[in-house]
Parts: C-alpha cells; sequence; structure tokens
C-alpha cells in the first residue's frame, strides 16, 4: 500500500467564547476539532460524518487553509500542509480545493461562469487565450454544461447546475484533493444522484481523493470507500464503509447508522444490526464517557484511543 | 409606483443642476462677474432679468447657473474623496479585523461624534478659504458611514462560498477585495455616495456662507445668500433663488439616492428575474 496522499495528526481547532460574566470573566474554550487524526489515500472517497456542530466543517476548513489549526499537522504527500511551513496560497490552491454546500453563495453574482474560471487559470499562469478556451469548454463539457452557457451569469441556471459550475471551479486548476462540504444537502432529491454520479465519475476520470463532510449516510453510503464518524472533535468510528455501516460498534455511531432509512427493514425483509444489544467492547477496554447526550465542549474528555476491533475498523476506547 | 417617482424626479433635478452647470457658458444671458452694472441694481424679476439682479447689479439667473458648477464640483469631488477613503479603510478592516479593525473603528467612531461642519470648518481655517481647500476639507470628513457600510458588508460577504473559494484558488487578498467583494457592495456605496452629494452642496452652501469657501465675487450659491443676507427686505429674490437652487438640487440628489437604493435592493429585484 502506498502511502496516503493527506494525513492530519492529532489536530485541534479550539475558538475562545466569551461565556458571559461583566467582565467577559466567563472566558472559555470551545475545542471545535480535539485531536483528530485521519488519513486520505489516492484515489478513494474518504467520507467525514457527524452531527452539526461536532467539527466537520472546520476540519474541512482547516485541510483548505481557510482556519488556522490550533495545534496538529496536516501534511499532503509527506510534506507540511499547515502551519509556518504550509504552502502558499498558490501552491496550495494546485494541490487541494473545495466544494461548498450551498450553489447559491459560492458562485460570484457579478461574473460570468467563463470569467470565474478563466482568471484562476490566468492567475496561474495560462495566459494563451486558445488554451485558456480549451481548458474552460473541456471543463464544462466534463461536468455536463455546454460552452456557450459558460458565458451566462449565475442567477442564470437552477441549483444543480450552479453546483456543476462550483465543480467545474474546483477542478479547473487540476487538484488532486476535492473537498466536498456536504456537496448535494442543498439540492433537490431529484438532481442529488445526477451529482452524486458525476462526481463519481470525475473521480474515475481525473484520479481524484475525495474527502466528503456530510451528515447524509444514504449518499455517504454511496459514494464513500472509507467512512469516519466524527463526535463532538474527535472521531470515534472509522474504517471502511461496509463494516461500518454492518457492524457499528460505538454507540454513537449505532444511532447515527440506525437513523438510515432503509428499504429492506420498512417492508420487514431484515432486521437491521443496530436493532439488537449495544456489544460489549473487546477485553480490557470501555467506552470512554463522551457525555452522548450533553456533551460539555470546554471539558476535557477522557483519555481514549483508536483501536482495531476488525482489519482496518477502528473504534474509540478507554483502557479500564 | 414609489420606486419610480423617486428616481424620475431626483434624476431629472440633478440632470437639470448637471445641465445648468455644464451649460452655464452658452445659455446664461448675462457674464455672472462682469456685467456688474450698479445703473441695474435690485431689478426684480422680469423679462430682461428672469431671477432679478443682486446690488451690484449682476444677473441672479446667471450667476445660479455659474454657481451650479460649483456646487457639482463640491458634490462630487467631495463624495469621490469620502467615497474611496471609506471604502479601503473599510473593506480592509473588515477584510483583515485584528488591530487594523479596531484602529479603523476607532477612528470612524471619532469621525462621528465630531461634528462634520465643524470639523470642516476647522480645516478650512488651517487650508484658506479657497475651491481646493473646500474640495479637501469636505472630502475628509464625511467618509465615516461609507466606511461602516464597507466594512459590515464586506463582513458578511467574506464567509460567501465565492470569497473562501476565491482565497482556495490562490488569489492574493487585494485580488479577493477588488474583484469579488468591491463589485457585490457597490449598490449601497453608491446610495451612500449620490445622498451625501446633497449634504456637501449644503455644507458648501454653509461655508460660503460663513466667508470660507467660495470667495467674491465668483458665485457659488452660499456666498449669494451672504451677500443677499443684508438687503433681503428690498431685494428678497437675489436670497429666494439661490435658497430654492440650494433646496432642489439638495432634494434632487436625495431622491436620486433613495431611488438607487431601492432599485439596487435585490429584494426588489425579483419582478425583473
Amino acid at each position: 500500500m502506498t502511502a496516503p496522499i493527506l494525513e492530519i495528526d492529532d489536530l485541534h481547532v479550539h475558538f475562545p467564547v466569551t461565556g458571559g460574566g461583566l467582565l467577559g470573566t466567563g472566558r472559555k474554550t470551545l475545542h471545535a476539532v480535539n485531536g483528530l487524526s485521519l488519513h486520505l489515500n489516492k484515489g478513494e472517497c474518504l467520507s467525514l460524518v457527524g452531527e452539526s456542530g461536532c467539527g466537520k466543517s472546520t476540519t474541512a476548513l482547516a485541510v483548505m487553509g481557510l482556519q488556522e489549526p490550533t495545534s496538529g499537522s496536516i501534511r499532503f504527500r509527506g510534506q507540511p500542509f499547515s502551519g509556518p511551513e504550509a504552502p502558499g496560497r498558490m501552491d496550495r490552491a494546485r494541490a487541494a480545493q473545495i466544494v461548498f454546500q450551498d450553489p447559491y453563495a459560492s458562485l460570484n453574482p457579478r461574473q460570468t461562469v467563463w470569467a470565474s474560471l478563466a482568471a484562476p487559470l490566468r492567475l496561474h499562469g495560462v495566459t494563451a487565450k486558445s488554451e485558456v478556451e480549451d481548458r474552460i469548454a473541456t471543463m464544462l463539457k466534463s461536468v455536463g454544461l455546454s460552452a456557450e452557457q459558460g458565458r451566462r451569469f449565475p442567477h442564470e441556471f437552477s441549483g444543480g447546475q450552479r453546483q456543476r459550475i462550483g465543480i467545474a471551479r474546483a477542478l479547473i486548476l487540476g487538484p488532486e484533493i476535492v473537498v466536498l462540504d456536504e456537496p448535494v444537502s442543498a439540492l433537490d432529491v431529484s438532481i442529488r444522484a445526477q451529482i452524486i454520479n458525476l462526481l463519481l465519475d470525475l473521480q474515475d476520470q481525473f484520479g481524484l481523493s475525495y474527502l466528503m463532510i456530510s451528515h447524509d449516510l444514504s449518499v455517504v453510503e454511496h459514494m464513500s470507500d472509507r467512512v469516519a464518524v466524527m463526535f463532538f472533535g474527535e472521531i470515534v468510528e472509522t474504517g471502511p464503509w461496509q463494516s461500518i455501516f454492518t457492524n457499528p460498534i460505538h454507540p454513537y455511531c449505532r444511532r447515527l447508522i440506525a437513523t438510515i432509512p432503509d428499504p429492506d427493514v420498512i417492508l420487514g425483509r431484515s432486521r437491521k444490526p443496530t436493532d439488537g444489544e449495544q456489544p460489549d467492547p473487546p477485553a480490557g477496554w470501555r467506552f470512554a464517557d463522551t457525555g452522548l447526550e450533553s456533551p460539555d465542549l470546554t471539558k476535557k474528555p477522557d483519555p481514549s484511543e483508536l483501536v482495531e476491533v476488525e482489519p482496518d475498523h477502528f473504534v474509540r476506547l478507554a483502557r479500564i | 409606483m414609489k420606486l419610480g417617482f423617486n428616481i424620475y424626479l431626483g434624476g431629472f433635478l440633478t440632470l437639470l443642476v448637471i445641465l445648468g452647470g455644464l451649460l452655464a457658458q452658452w445659455i446664461a444671458p448675462y457674464h455672472p462677474v462682469l456685467d456688474a452694472n450698479l445703473m441695474n441694481a435690485e431689478v426684480p424679476p422680469g423679462r430682461e432679468f428672469w431671477f432679478g439682479t443682486d446690488a451690484q447689479g449682476r444677473d441672479v439667473y446667471s450667476r445660479i447657473l455659474y454657481g451650479a458648477q460649483i456646487s457639482l464640483t463640491v458634490g462630487i469631488v467631495s463624495q469621490l474623496i469620502n467615497t474611496v477613503i471609506g471604502v479601503v479603510l473599510g473593506m480592509t478592516a473588515g477584510y483583515w479585523g485584528g488591530w487594523w479593525d479596531d484602529l479603523v473603528n476607532g477612528l470612524t467612531n471619532v469621525m462621528l461624534a465630531i461634528p462634520s461642519l465643524i470639523f470642516a470648518l476647522a480645516v478650512m481655517a488651517v487650508l484658506g478659504p479657497g475651491l481646493v481647500s473646500l474640495l479637501i476639507a469636505l472630502g475628509l470628513t464625511n467618509w465615516s458611514w461609507t466606511c461602516r457600510i464597507a466594512r459590515s458588508s464586506t463582513l458578511s460577504l467574506k464567509s460567501q462560498g465565492y470569497v473562501q473559494a476565491a482565497q482556495t484558488l490562490g488569489y492574493s487578498d487585494l485580488r479577493i477585495m477588488f474583484t469579488q467583494i468591491l463589485p457585490n457592495m457597490m449598490g449601497p456605496i453608491l446610495v451612500m455616495a449620490t445622498l451625501g452629494m446633497g449634504g456637501a452642496v449644503l455644507s458648501e452652501a454653509a461655508l460660503s456662507f460663513l466667508g470660507l469657501g467660495i470667495q467674491p465675487p465668483f458665485p457659488s450659491w452660499g456666498s449669494m445668500l451672504t451677500d443677499a443676507r443684508e438687503m433681503i427686505r428690498l431685494a428678497p429674490w437675489a436670497a429666494i433663488f439661490p435658497g430654492l437652487a440650494i433646496f432642489l438640487s439638495v432634494l434632487g440628489f436625495n431622491l436620486l439616492g433613495d431611488g438607487l437604493r431601492d432599485v439596487l435592493d435585490p429584494h426588489m429585484r425579483t419582478r425583473k428575474l
């Protein structure tokens, strides 16, 4: 197995919060991301799932360099991708790009599609007019739009088309990693499948590695090779999607999987794996006190670590 | 319906001032300064002198047309200076935040606390009277609201996906500000600039009235009021017409600003989409 393309090691992102008090004496620290470690292999899609506020998007912003980590390291192809030795914006741009959730806020309303694709190309040294034209036309075709549509402004497109434009913009510089921040959750259900299939096609075509942020588990099931379940700033369970979906161990992960509407279960054909009793953790280990009901973000969690329970399937457990 | 009315009346009055100022050389029946004739002093409005004459026998109508040049220059140039200062400070403060934001905020609050006319008076006292110092004085004193609007627009635009995307595509901060943020906040900035033009015309009139603005004999609406003050009972027309000119042009700029605000407001645009 080759080395991962992206490695995140012990990532912490903390925000100061003023908890009231006349003189701001209630000042505390919010641990949005708390010691997160994961790796992304070349050509795979890793999904980061969890409920709102668990730190998924903060992790995505940290990978993109839009949020400075408090501590920890992010490495791209073994080279530092965060901190003082991180590459500049220009080098970073050719390594990783992001597709945003809201297709209505992610395109500049005053720029034609063409202009918003041509500007980054020119910035990165593609100056020959014919080459710019070619690359934009090819890219628009790859995402299912015509070159002629590129002359239009964003408000002339539907949500699904806008998301295609957002994807084109993310791919125009030929990045290796694409962060997908809830790429289809703002779209109509009828269009989601189209965009998901487009993303899968593009992944094959360009050999992309996806880091997908999502809370929609049916999308995750369809797209991911591996899944990492996040709960309040930490990864509680990670592994190949089959093991996670069929054999979830951690209480939070089991709850999450149980929320997927499964047609087989609805039709009474099969039983959900999560219907049974909570499985016991491996001998010598216990589930850490994660405060499942009312987690305290400002408290340091119990010391715990990821333990391999199946091949490549890790669960966060604490020593007894 | 109201939407159309504001912008049309405002646009019409503004156009009137612009045309009057631009065409003064050709449409004014008399020279504003040289055609002084004491034999014709204080003639009431009539066929020969439409708006009457002042104490020196100069045609009030011609002087108002030439005065429009001053008012327009003051309105446009001082608002240009204000807008550039306000946008540059507000946008950089909103985008970069930190100590620079604190500094700009503090400065803005100080400027808002000082009455701008008093501040302009102080600047004029230092620079001396004249058109150029008038432009500088008015250009340096009214940028606080523009700055605040630029800052808050930047703060809200900064979190938009396309601004973040520009950053991940490798755009520099300055390029992001000028290509992504500025074009998307031009609406409110333009409205502020137009509304401010009315205020600048009024301030010019006030400063000239106090003798610190445009120096006689060259006509400005404010200095015409000063001259007419002494004989307001004998020749009220010499004060009424410049006063009306100030009133109508300020009304025109303000209505135009209001109208632009309505037109540029995205919520008003749904009809067109």
